[in-house]
């Protein structure tokens, strides 16, 4: 997986809650079998007419946000199905971080394997950096991992909260199943005990 | 010993390691994989030289791109949906776990197949890459959807990174008045938390209206709980529960059953146990509900009229102009004045038997309104034979349904079967999200009984003026 450690970039803007996984890659682009290819998609529905044409007053194909690497979004960012295929088309664009009120659960955790930084937010202070994305692309915001530090483009700065395991991973490019199978012989004797105690699983 | 709530004697039982932080390795007991999110999970394990750690524990069935028409046998036309199919075909193969092929008349969709099954047994753990997997948790089991790398993790470990949820719960006191069902009470559920009101809690669902229910109305409670936000939805098992598991193919036989028995009675909620936020609804305040909106939150009484987007705050007010533009409704219409084109009964919410008796029972010896498109998607090959059997299919026929075979079908329209943009649906599925049923497609979800109103009467009808 791909570190995430200091990441400055454009934010974009996208105050509507509710934004489900639906929304964010339609399900005719589920038929892939593979991992990569899903950023042209992101947000179809949204962003293209039905000829393929792009929709001018979508936020991702207005010129300042066009390379935009920040998400600032409104409440339950993710709601839906829990298809990765979402946090792929997100991060196959280029987006690495996303800032709500909220997440919800299983897109929370698909993007942690994804090399996306989720950050959750008090309403106020999504709605300072939800403000200086609204300025463009000359606003370019610093999320700092490390420091747990979000810079606006006026200096001013954000803390937020992370969980320290994800934190880990996310900072270091950690693969989950390769630290899981260290602990083989936990596993082992869990299913040993188990197998004794429920033996009709 | 504190009180422990059911949650927590899962969560318990199932640790197998536990770091200082509280970051845990939950042992996974049933894994269920389905054709669109396993194929990248299975071709990670190829590329790293990994097995299935447990295959005995691992079902797969295709569902979300199978035709549901009678003439499937001859093949998937579209060529990425056959492609996902055949992968998972493949997959079940090399890697050696059970599998239901499409022509196998056990196959359905994966949440409807598991129970039916007996593979789902009450305190166990499953997953599936499906947000819907919470269905399970009617048995009293801890099921919740994951991501594909999740799968990919428990098909190599059968273990999930996890730290532990917060419990609330959700207690629906009383009886429900007629007319009034399981799937009115998930949606009033939601409509009274929000979709985001469950975000980072296991719910557990009790009271007297939810001893009420049967397995497959307690499996429709739970089968939404992830539209509330909940990681997972419970009910504590008891007579009803080990009644509907005994004698199914793969549940426990002899002295395991007893044994198994013995654990399962003591799955509940003792006295005192702490819960981080409750939430109580009377069942006598329940009505018949539909959606006006796209998102499950979007619930009123069947009785109600379309909200002004004033008469919400914050984000929603904005969400709620959108959606009213989106669905094509006017603020203060009256919602059994929304005219219906397409009526769809099935999916993992609303697919099994006592479903499909609710429809007959309001459609029998009647005509679907002229013009409208009905359809009835078993949930699985097993639920159609029934149902043929016990004569629904014929009274579904002669109303002027379509009768298919089983799979996701409408309610994500992966497969053929979508709405055309501006299509007006009343769906017993579980989301209505913008394009869900197909590209600008319009959906209102509703119960069974609901839904085979609407298709007698060619508008959203309150079923309770029909019996």
């Amino acid at each position: 997986m791909e570190k995430f450690q200091k990441l400055q970039g454009i934010a974009a803007p996208m105050p509507l809650v509710n934004i489900d996984t639906d929304m964010i890659i339609p399900k005719v682009f589920l038929k892939s079998i593979q991992r990569t290819g899903f950023g042209k998609n992101l947000f179809d529905e949204m962003r293209y007419n039905r000829d393929g044409t792009e929709i001018e007053d979508f936020v991702l194909n207005k010129p300042q946000y066009r390379n935009a690497e920040i998400l600032v979004a409104g409440d339950n960012f993710g709601c839906g199905s829990s298809r990765e295929h979402a946090p792929w088309a997100i991060a196959d664009f280029g987006i690495k971080c996303i800032i709500s009120t909220s997440f919800a659960d299983i897109f929370f955790n698909n993007s942690f394997k994804n090399g996306i930084l989720p950050i959750v937010l008090p309403q106020e202070q999504v709605d300072v950096l939800m403000a200086d994305a609204e300025k463009g692309e000359n606003a370019r915001m610093t999320v700092d991992l490390e420091a747990q530090e979000i810079t606006t483009s006026d200096g001013e700065v954000i803390k937020f909260e992370v969980d320290a395991f994800k934190k880990h991973c996310l900072l270091n490019g950690l693969d989950d199943i390769g630290l899981t199978m260290e602990k083989a012989d936990s596993i082992k004797s869990f299913e040993d005990k188990a197998a004794q105690e429920r033996p009709w699983v | 010993m504190s009180p422990k709530t059911l949650y927590d004697k899962i969560w318990d039982a199932h640790v197998a390691h536990e770091a200082e932080d509280g970051t845990s390795l939950l042992y996974i007991d049933r894994h269920l994989v389905h054709e669109v999110t396993s194929p990248q999970a299975f071709e990670g394990l190829r590329m790293a030289g990994r097995k299935v750690h447990a295959p005995e524990k691992t079902i797969a069935v295709p569902d979300h791109n199978v035709p549901t028409t009678l003439d499937r046998a001859k093949g998937i036309e579209n060529e990425e949906s056959r492609i996902q199919v055949e992968a998972l075909d493949k997959n079940a193969k090399e890697f050696g776990v059970h599998y239901y092929p499409v022509d196998d008349v056990r196959q359905g969709i994966v949440h409807i197949v598991g129970p039916e099954q007996g593979w789902t047994l009450p305190g166990m753990t499953v997953v599936c890459g499906d947000s819907h997997t919470a269905t399970h948790g009617a048995f009293g089991a801890l099921a919740h959807g994951i991501g594909t790398s999740e799968v990919e993790h428990v098909l190599a470990t059968q273990t999930l990174i996890q730290k532990k949820s917060k419990n609330m719960k959700v207690e629906i006191t009383g009886k429900l008045k007629p007319g009034v069902t399981a799937k009115d009470i998930t949606l009033a559920v939601i409509g009274e938390t929000g979709t985001a009101g469950g975000t980072g809690y296991v719910i557990e669902y009790c009271g007297e209206a939810i001893r009420d229910l049967s397995m497959e109305g307690r499996m429709t409670v739970c089968n939404m709980a992830i539209e509330g936000g909940a990681r997972a939805g419970l009910i504590a098992p008891d007579e009803t529960t080990f009644e509907y598991v005994k004698g199914r193919p793969h549940a426990p036989k002899g002295a395991q059953w007893e044994a198994a028995l013995n654990w399962w009675k003591t799955l509940y909620t003792d006295e005192g146990a702490h819960f981080d936020k409750v939430v109580t609804l009377k069942g006598e305040d329940i009505q018949p509900v539909v959606t006006w909106g796209t998102s499950p939150e979007d619930v009123l009484p069947i009785t109600g009229v379309v909200p002004h987007p004033e008469d919400f705050t914050g984000g929603k007010v904005e969400a709620a102009r959108r959606s009213i533009e989106y669905m094509g409704l006017t603020p203060g219409q009256k919602l059994t004045d929304i005219e219906i084109d397409t009526v769809f009964i099935g999916s993992c919410t609303n697919g099994r038997i006592e479903d499909l008796r609710a429809v007959a029972e309001v459609v029998k010896g009647k005509k679907i309104k002229d013009g409208m498109r009905a359809m009835i998607v078993p949930g699985s090959g097993l639920v159609r034979a029934q149902a043929e059997e016990e004569g629904l299919a014929e009274i579904f026929e002669a109303a002027g349904f379509e009768w298919r075979l089983a799979g996701c079908s409408m309610c994500l329209a992966m497969n053929p079967d979508q709405l055309a943009p501006e299509e007006r649906c009343a769906a017993t599925s579980n989301r209505n999200f913008e394009g869900r049923q197909g590209y600008k497609g319009r959906t209102h979800l509703v119960s069974p009984a609901m839904a085979a109103a609407a298709a007698l009467t060619g508008r959203l009808t309150d079923v309770r003026e029909l019996i």
